[in-house]
């Protein structure tokens, strides 16, 4: 079987994009953009919020690569700037959605009862309010900014962890493994922390991939509706907003921002696709 | 008979939802800093005025008594009433909604158009080229900012060659049509990749299934089980999916809407963030998780409807 494999690689095999090479691809494409963003006060010399009036929408040229904006400053400088933001914030917000959800769905899966039913009571809830119209509410309450995208991203992205650890320890709790542990006077928080976690933990690494897409889409969706990272500061949705008015002239002001989060999940979901036939062996 | 029965269990399984709904957007109001009396006022609020608003709004109250007077007014219909202009926000809502029922049947037709084809071409057969290539789609897709979809989209078939209009909402149902035409396909864009990914697992999951082999064995040609046993089932398994993904959905026409300039419910919400107008806020959420609720329950009595396998 392997070594048919290693021999007469068809071309759909080739391009099969569930494959290792493109798992690697894959953290390759990500560990480059966290490359560009760490780097970017080194591959710009530009200032990502300074104006200069005297030089606005300047087309691309040796200069300003990706040329300038309405207020005179570097599109390219700002790519690399909203890098940070975005991705520090889109992989920041599904760590405790990340932590709550894998905690309380092992918890509920294990004890059920009461506590399970009142769960699945809030998570039902939960997943009545779209993201969006719970985010625009939170961003009401709070205030527009990092913290409110968190809380918003918080508030609804723990129910999905929860339902996954919830399903896969209702499963896992039969198994043998477990029921030896049980027999063999294991403490309960021992059993569900060493023996049932490191088991049932892979599904939850495999969507949070997707979740930091989805996390990531929220803030520049939120950008561009003003409620997101407040302006001036660099960030890729906000830098779509301001460059709709100019589509006509320079549509690579707003192109290239929205191209970066499509380059971003696409590289993650690579890693996500090569992880789903690790993982699951 | 089980049709019913099954009905009647989904339908009591809704209720704690709706109570939990209601109570979550209340409490969303009552943990918001400052007083609502100060926004009503704003520069002439004193002491005593903000007494009387306090008592008019009925905020003086115990909170246990301010929910159910709430719940009340939700009972009769009532979200509440505007604190701009004193309108009521029920009204409010319904002025937008066929804006808003435009972009939402638009973009669930559009992206139905767009990924069973796609999905049917893909489970065809498994592993081929244009498997691959169709299973490349939801990869990409999924990480497309639907703002940026909107823009490519107003660019290439809205400013470039002038096909359709790329903002507002026009006065007679044709120019509805024609104005909810890119916004629909920016939202079908964004939603086809997750029914592009579901429909060709259950398709797959179809082909194999023992009605399917039988069909083949009676040497009934290829296209004709895939149109009568095929298809058939993978529109049971988009209403489905659809009925899973409808939150997403909602949530897109909030943001398309503000890309093409469209006045449907989601605006009326965020424009009511500037002027702090929280009935409205509060009203629009309430709306949106009742359709929610309200479509997934159809989604489920359909696939009942249409699967009897699913009362069982």
């Amino acid at each position: 079987m392997s070594t048919n494999i290693i021999r007469g690689k068809s071309f759909t095999k080739k391009l099969n994009f569930n494959g290792n090479g493109s798992f690697y691809f894959g953290i390759g494409l990500i560990t480059f953009l966290i490359i560009l963003a760490v780097a970017a006060p080194l591959i710009s010399h530009f200032d990502p919020t300074g104006q200069d009036l005297l030089n606005t929408l300047v087309p691309p040229s040796r200069q300003h690569w990706l040329g300038t904006d309405q207020l005179g400053r570097d599109v390219f400088t700002r790519i690399l700037y909203g890098a940070r933001i975005d991705l520090t914030i889109g992989f920041a917000a599904v760590l405790l959605p990340f932590i709550i959800g894998t905690t309380l769905g092992l918890i509920s899966g294990w004890f059920g009862g009461w506590f399970d039913s009142l769960l699945m009571r809030i998570v039902d809830t939960t997943i009545a309010f779209p993201f969006y119209v719970l985010a625009i509410a939170l961003v009401f309450v709070v205030g527009p900014g990092p913290k409110a995208i968190i809380l918003a991203i918080t508030l609804v992205g723990w129910v999905a962890y929860c339902r996954i650890i919830r399903a896969a320890v209702l499963v896992a709790k039969e198994l043998d493994y477990v029921h030896a542990a049980k027999l063999s006077g294991l403490p309960t928080a021992r059993i569900l922390r060493k023996h049932l976690l490191p088991n049932v933990i892979s599904q939850a690494i495999i969507f949070s991939m997707s979740d930091i897409v989805l996390s990531i889409l929220a803030i520049v969706s939120l950008g561009y509706l003003g409620l997101g990272v407040p302006i001036p500061t660099a960030e890729w949705g906000s830098m779509i907003q301001e460059g709709q008015a100019y589509i006509l002239q320079q549509w690579w002001i707003p192109t290239i921002p929205g191209l970066m989060v499509v380059v971003t999940g696409f590289g993650l979901s690579l890693i996500g696709d090569g992880l789903v036939k690790r993982l699951n062996r | 008979m089980n049709f019913l029965f099954y009905a009647g269990k989904r339908f009591l399984q809704v209720i704690p939802a709706l109570f939990g709904i209601s109570i979550a957007v209340f409490l969303l109001v009552h943990l918001i800093p400052g007083d609502p009396a100060d926004i009503i006022l704003g520069q002439t609020a004193t002491p005593a005025r903000s007494k009387v608003i306090h008592h008019m709004l009925g905020i003086d109250r115990p909170i246990i008594v301010q929910y159910f007077s709430y719940l009340n007014h939700l009972f009769h219909g009532s979200l509440g009433t505007s604190y701009v202009n004193q309108l009521n926000v029920t009204k409010l809502i319904g002025g937008r909604l066929s804006a808003t029922a435009f972009l939402m049947v638009g973009g669930i037709l559009l992206s139905l158009l767009i990924s069973v084809p796609l999905a049917i071409l893909a489970a065809s057969r498994e592993g081929a080229v244009r498997d691959q290539v169709v299973r490349v789609i939801p990869i990409v897709g999924l990480g497309m900012p639907q703002v940026w979809v909107g823009i490519e989209l107003i660019l290439l078939l809205g400013l470039k060659v002038h096909w359709f209009p790329v903002s507002g909402f026009g006065d007679t149902f044709v120019q509805h049509l024609r104005s909810s035409f890119l916004p629909a396909l920016s939202i079908a864009i964004g939603l086809s990749p997750i029914l592009i990914r579901s429909l060709r697992a259950s398709m797959l999951e179809i082909l194999e299934a023992d009605f399917v082999l039988t069909a083949k064995a009676k040497g009934i040609s290829k296209a004709r089980v895939t149109l009568s046993h095929v298809v058939r089932n993978a529109i049971i398994a988009s209403v489905t999916v659809l009925g899973v993904n409808i939150a997403y959905l909602v949530g897109a026409t909030v943001i398309v809407e503000r890309v093409f300039a469209i006045p449907a419910t989601g605006s009326l919400m965020i424009d009511a963030i500037a002027t702090r107008n929280y009935p409205i806020v509060q009203g629009v959420t309430l709306f949106f998780a009742v359709v929610v609720v309200t479509v997934n329950l159809l989604a489920d009595l359909i696939h009942a409807a249409l699967d009897p396998r699913v009362a069982l």
